[in-house]
């Protein structure tokens, strides 16, 4: 973990999306992104969801840091964390609910996502406020961008079409393939088999360009 | 009685076959690409988690319709079984660190990660959804974690084996645990169908 002072706020956002990608890299928080990506639209809410949660989370660790006893610090992040999710789950439910009622059981469940409490012990919890939002929008993009990308590559495979949120209300679904398609992406077994393709992509890409050896490999 | 057995049961296999957590619903996921890799693991932790999840789905559902339910704070459920569960992990941790020091060794690190599991925190929440009584809680919280115990001890099987498979350099270690996981999904979803609730 590099401090602020050493590393530009750029790389700092650049780091949550590519080095510190949270699913394609560190394998963590995986149940969404397997189980809203079957839509390209209840993907991208999903990762704005997490976006939101993370940026604030780590806003509001980063202000509360020199006053949270380091004893008790764990459930006053969890609390922190539920309150945020709380919050983005009643704005859901009110602002997007064709998307909630798919997605609803998930929204709450981003308070047991290791990577939110993992920010926040690991980086807000040290640092001041600036860095620490950064982070959090580096780390909630990367989220959004992973999610997006799955989303993307399965509703396109499996149905043929693309949602695309076009508000908070209204979509446009464009249709490209008029044939048969690949059904089983758009089922449960689909998406493992979607984030396992990817992952592998991900690091053929790595290995081969990057000039490094792929560490999504435990 | 003998139907409310029947519909217990029902419950029970739905839970752990039908609707699977780790392969229909996607949950408990980071724990069970963690685990799979040993069977003795995969093992413990299984045993681990469904005690957890069927203490935890007691509490909860005494909490949730005992207390939240007539001071009308239902709002809060994520916050309050969030709080119930880490206590109980926090309890669990103490007594097994007591009780069996060779366990603790083993599973210590696990039950520090149960907390932030969303498989533990899905039972409550489901149960409050589906305004489960109590007898039905217990049973949900059963058979999730039997549904669970049998994905580990599958996956973990699988990838011992997989140890000495010549396997793709970029596919190598997680993205082929998600296509076997997939394919296990893809056998689990012939359940579906197999009983009617």
């Amino acid at each position: 973990m590099s401090s602020p002072s050493t590393t530009s706020l750029k790389d700092l956002f650049l780091n949550g999306i590519i080095k510190e990608n949270t699913i394609f890299k560190l394998a963590l928080s995986l149940c969404p992104s397997i189980a809203v990506t079957n839509n390209l639209k209840n993907g991208i809410f999903m990762g704005l969801a997490v976006l939101f949660v993370q940026t604030m989370v780590n806003l509001t660790i980063s202000l509360m840091r020199k006053i949270i006893q380091p004893k008790v610090r764990l459930p006053i992040f969890m609390l922190v964390i539920s309150g945020w999710v709380t919050i983005t789950q009643m704005m859901m439910a009110a602002f997007v609910p064709d998307v909630y009622a798919k997605v609803g059981l998930y929204i709450a469940l981003i308070v047991a996502f290791a990577s939110i409490l993992a920010r926040a012990e690991m980086f807000a919890s040290k640092n001041s406020i600036v860095p620490s939002m950064v982070d959090g929008l580096g780390m909630g993009v990367g989220f959004l961008f992973a999610l997006t990308v799955i989303s993307f590559f399965r509703e396109l495979v499996g149905k043929g079409t693309l949602t695309v949120p076009t508000g908070l209300a209204t979509q446009h679904v464009f249709t490209f393939i008029n044939t048969k398609p690949v059904l089983i992406m758009v089922l449960p077994a689909g998406g493992f088999l979607a984030v396992g393709i990817l992952m592998a992509l991900f690091n053929w890409i790595d290995a081969r360009y990057m000039k490094k050896t792929a560490h999504a490999s435990h | 009685m003998n139907s409310e057995f029947t519909k217990l049961f029902e419950l029970i296999i739905s839970a752990s076959l039908i609707n699977n957590f780790v392969f229909t619903r996607f949950l408990g996921l980071c724990i069970f690409f963690g685990v799979s890799k040993k069977m003795e693991t995969a093992v413990g932790m299984s045993i681990t988690f469904t005690a957890v999840m069927m203490i935890s789905a007691a509490v909860s559902w005494v909490v949730f319709t005992k207390v939240m339910i007539p001071l009308e704070i239902t709002f809060l459920e994520i916050i309050v079984f969030i709080g119930i569960i880490a206590g109980l992990v926090q309890a669990s941790d103490t007594i097994m660190r007591k009780v069996s020091p060779g366990l603790y060794y083993k599973l210590g690190i696990y039950l520090a990660l149960i907390s932030t599991n969303c498989i533990i925190l899905a039972v409550p929440l489901v149960n409050a959804g589906e305004k489960y009584t109590f007898i039905q809680s217990l049973a949900f919280g059963l058979g999730s974690g039997l549904g669970f115990a049998l994905a580990l001890i599958i996956m973990a099987s699988i990838r011992e084996k997989l140890e000495l498979a010549d396997v793709p350099a970029a596919f190598k270690g997680l993205p082929m645990a998600f296509v076997i996981t997939g394919l296990i999904a893809l056998a689990f979803t012939g359940f579906s169908g197999l009983i009617t609730l």
